[in-house]
């Protein structure tokens, strides 16, 4: 099921890998078409077909034009599917201290829903955290890696799949 | 939870101190001698180590084992110093020594010893250790110090960092810090799943403790300066908040009422307010609580990121962190706010700053072209000193006597993690401390009572 992806970019891609944790799969399989078998409004459909999360360059947290692009799209889908509260994860990269990075994280955190909230989603819906650099999800020593830790992810609160 | 923590608790035991009188042993040694000729100096850098002298102490029929652990330890902690060369045992020319009997100076001398240490360790009757020792300095041939000590034996390793305590105070002129505890963040489990647990332990290693289980994320844990309560960072709420934790009791409770998450706690000096981050929207600010009238004050409000506060020893400024300039810098405010003043200017960004226990310095992390460094400065920012650098170093704390500080060195890669390192502030004694997993944020307690 996860074979199948959304035809999009390459960052975005390599985001829904880590989101469904199927590494192994996403780093084989080329995405190829839309995803078909996924369910409309599941937790699964807002991960492989919206994009559950947005990258940041080094010490920032603006959001570039792909990361309001993905933003935009997870607001449409919320919207649409009210039923949902969320939680926007943010996180920094392992290249600064500990303190100074959950304050960038929750600074991530905040751009990203402020940016939902500016596209309509109630912030009442809207629980925002950091965890610094505390959860990367990648553990190679380069930008590579770096670069997806740097990110704010948002996480359905009662998605049923 | 509680129950289990309990069991985690402190020794509590008071170590009586008995200062042997001098008059006992004046038959031994004659009058008063003249002033002893043997001192360190420890202000200076990279400093020749004193040979020194310590054969096992003996056990007069006792457990003679015990006796040489506690040398051995004892041995461990002053040449973990940097300060002292103790001299291999292998070399002592005089064998068999009793408390009780002067040295043969000359045995020693030949040696080059400088300074000799001889006690010896009994249990009583009633179960109870005694244990004696005497400081003399070889070249004077001369009793510098004579204590001794009663304690139940499972005190054995804290009367060796007692007596090593005693002992460099008395050579250097300056508090010892052997007795005492480090907490920290214990790290297990791969890179990207990693299990944080609280753990403490005596400053040599010894005696490892965990003091949370690692269903909850816990950060900066660090510790009271007047009692045995340490302040931290867990997730483990609605919101990630600071807490304090009562390591004798396992008592836990979150400080403040905060709307938001708290971090980066650090208490006063006189331990009765913790000062901490808030987080606001995109900002962080800093504020302090008091933690006997449960009053919070808040000590900045600035759009910026405002994080690591630390007090000076005299509780009348804060030193912290802020990127209210573009970058993350330093600076030093009023311990109520206000008056804010950047002292770090070099090329990089400065962060985690910690204000000695001295005073006279605050060590801080330094980022600069991809490389972590631990330093120090004074005050005014200015006599800025690189101790260590490499590929991540971050966290400093002090050793209560302002001579050492610990931080975190971190390896890079899928396989690599935190481990503790000490390095005092000549910059040349670079140690690790060696623990069972990773860890991360070590904090030193003050000296125990």
């Amino acid at each position: 099921m996860l074979m199948k992806q959304n035809a999009i970019h390459g960052a975005r891609w390599i985001a829904v890998c880590f989101a469904v944790l199927f590494a192994a799969a996403c780093a084989q399989t080329k995405p190829d078409g839309l995803s078909s078998n996924v369910t409309p409004g599941t937790g699964q459909d807002f991960v492989v077909n919206v994009g559950d999360r947005v990258f940041f360059e080094e010490d920032q947290s603006v959001l570039n034009a792909q990361g309001q692009a993905t933003l935009a799209n997870q607001a449409k889908w919320l919207n649409r599917y009210s039923q949902y509260t969320i939680t926007v994860e943010g996180h920094a990269d392992e290249r600064g201290t500990r303190q100074y990075n959950i304050a960038l994280g929750a600074r991530r955190a905040q751009a990203a829903r402020d940016y939902l909230v500016g596209q309509g989603v109630s912030a009442s819906r809207i629980r925002t955290i950091s965890y610094g650099k505390e959860r990367p999800v990648a553990v190679c020593n380069d930008n590579s890696c770096w670069s997806q830790n740097r990110r704010a992810v948002t996480v359905l609160n009662n998605a049923t799949n | 939870m509680r129950g289990n923590l309990k069991k985690l608790s402190v020794l509590a035991t008071r170590i009586a101190v008995l200062a042997i009188a001098a008059g006992v042993f004046s038959g031994l040694l004659g009058p008063e001698p003249a002033k002893a000729l043997v001192e360190i100096d420890i202000t200076q850098g990279n400093i020749e180590p004193l040979p020194i002298a310590l054969p096992p102490f003996s056990a007069e029929g006792g457990d003679s084992r015990l006796a040489s652990d506690m040398t051995a330890v004892i041995a461990a902690n002053l040449r973990r110093s940097g300060l002292f060369n103790p001299l291999d045992p292998a070399s002592y020319i005089q064998k068999n020594m009793s408390v009780n009997s002067t040295p043969r100076f000359g045995d020693w001398r030949t040696i080059s010893a400088q300074a000799l240490v001889t006690g010896t360790v009994i249990q009583q009757p009633d179960g109870r250790l005694r244990a004696e020792f005497r400081l003399w300095d070889v070249f004077a041939a001369d009793q510098m110090l004579g204590q001794q000590f009663y304690t139940t034996p499972e005190n054995w390793r804290r009367l060796a960092h007692i007596i090593s305590d005693a002992i460099y105070e008395r050579l250097t002129g300056e508090k010892g810090y052997f007795d005492t505890r480090i907490v920290f963040v214990d790290e297990t489990g791969p890179k990207d799943k990693r299990v944080k647990r609280l753990a403490i332990m005596d400053q040599d290693g010894a005696n490892i403790r965990y003091l949370t289980r690692g269903d909850d994320l816990v950060l900066t844990p660090r510790f009271s300066p007047t009692s045995q309560e340490i302040t931290y960072m867990s997730y483990g709420g609605t919101d990630p908040s600071v807490y304090l934790l009562n390591i004798e009791t396992g008592q836990r409770e979150i400080v403040g009422n905060f709307p938001g998450m708290t971090f980066a706690p650090r208490f006063s000096p006189d331990g009765q307010s913790v000062v901490m981050s808030l987080q606001q929207g995109g900002n962080a600010n800093i504020f302090k609580m008091d933690l006997r009238s449960r009053q919070t004050t808040r000590l900045t409000n600035t759009a910026a990121i405002d994080t690591s506060p630390s007090f000076s020893p005299d509780g009348r400024r804060i030193v912290f962190e802020s990127d209210r300039g573009g970058t993350q810098q330093l600076y030093v405010m009023g311990a109520n706010g206000g008056g804010a003043e950047r002292i770090s200017f070099g090329p990089g960004r400065y962060s985690t700053p910690v204000w000695s226990p001295r005073g006279d310095l605050i060590a801080f992390t330094k980022q600069h072209q991809g490389r972590f460094m631990i330093g120090v400065m004074r005050p005014d920012g200015k006599g800025e000193r690189i101790l260590t650098e490499g590929y991540h170093n971050e966290g400093p704390a002090w050793s209560p006597n302002g001579r050492v500080l610990v931080f975190f060195r971190d390896t890079p890669g899928a396989n690599g993690g935190p481990q503790v390192w000490t390095v005092d502030l000549t910059g040349y004694n670079e140690l690790r401390l060696e623990t069972p997993a990773f860890a991360s944020d070590p904090s030193w307690s003050p000296l125990i009572d």
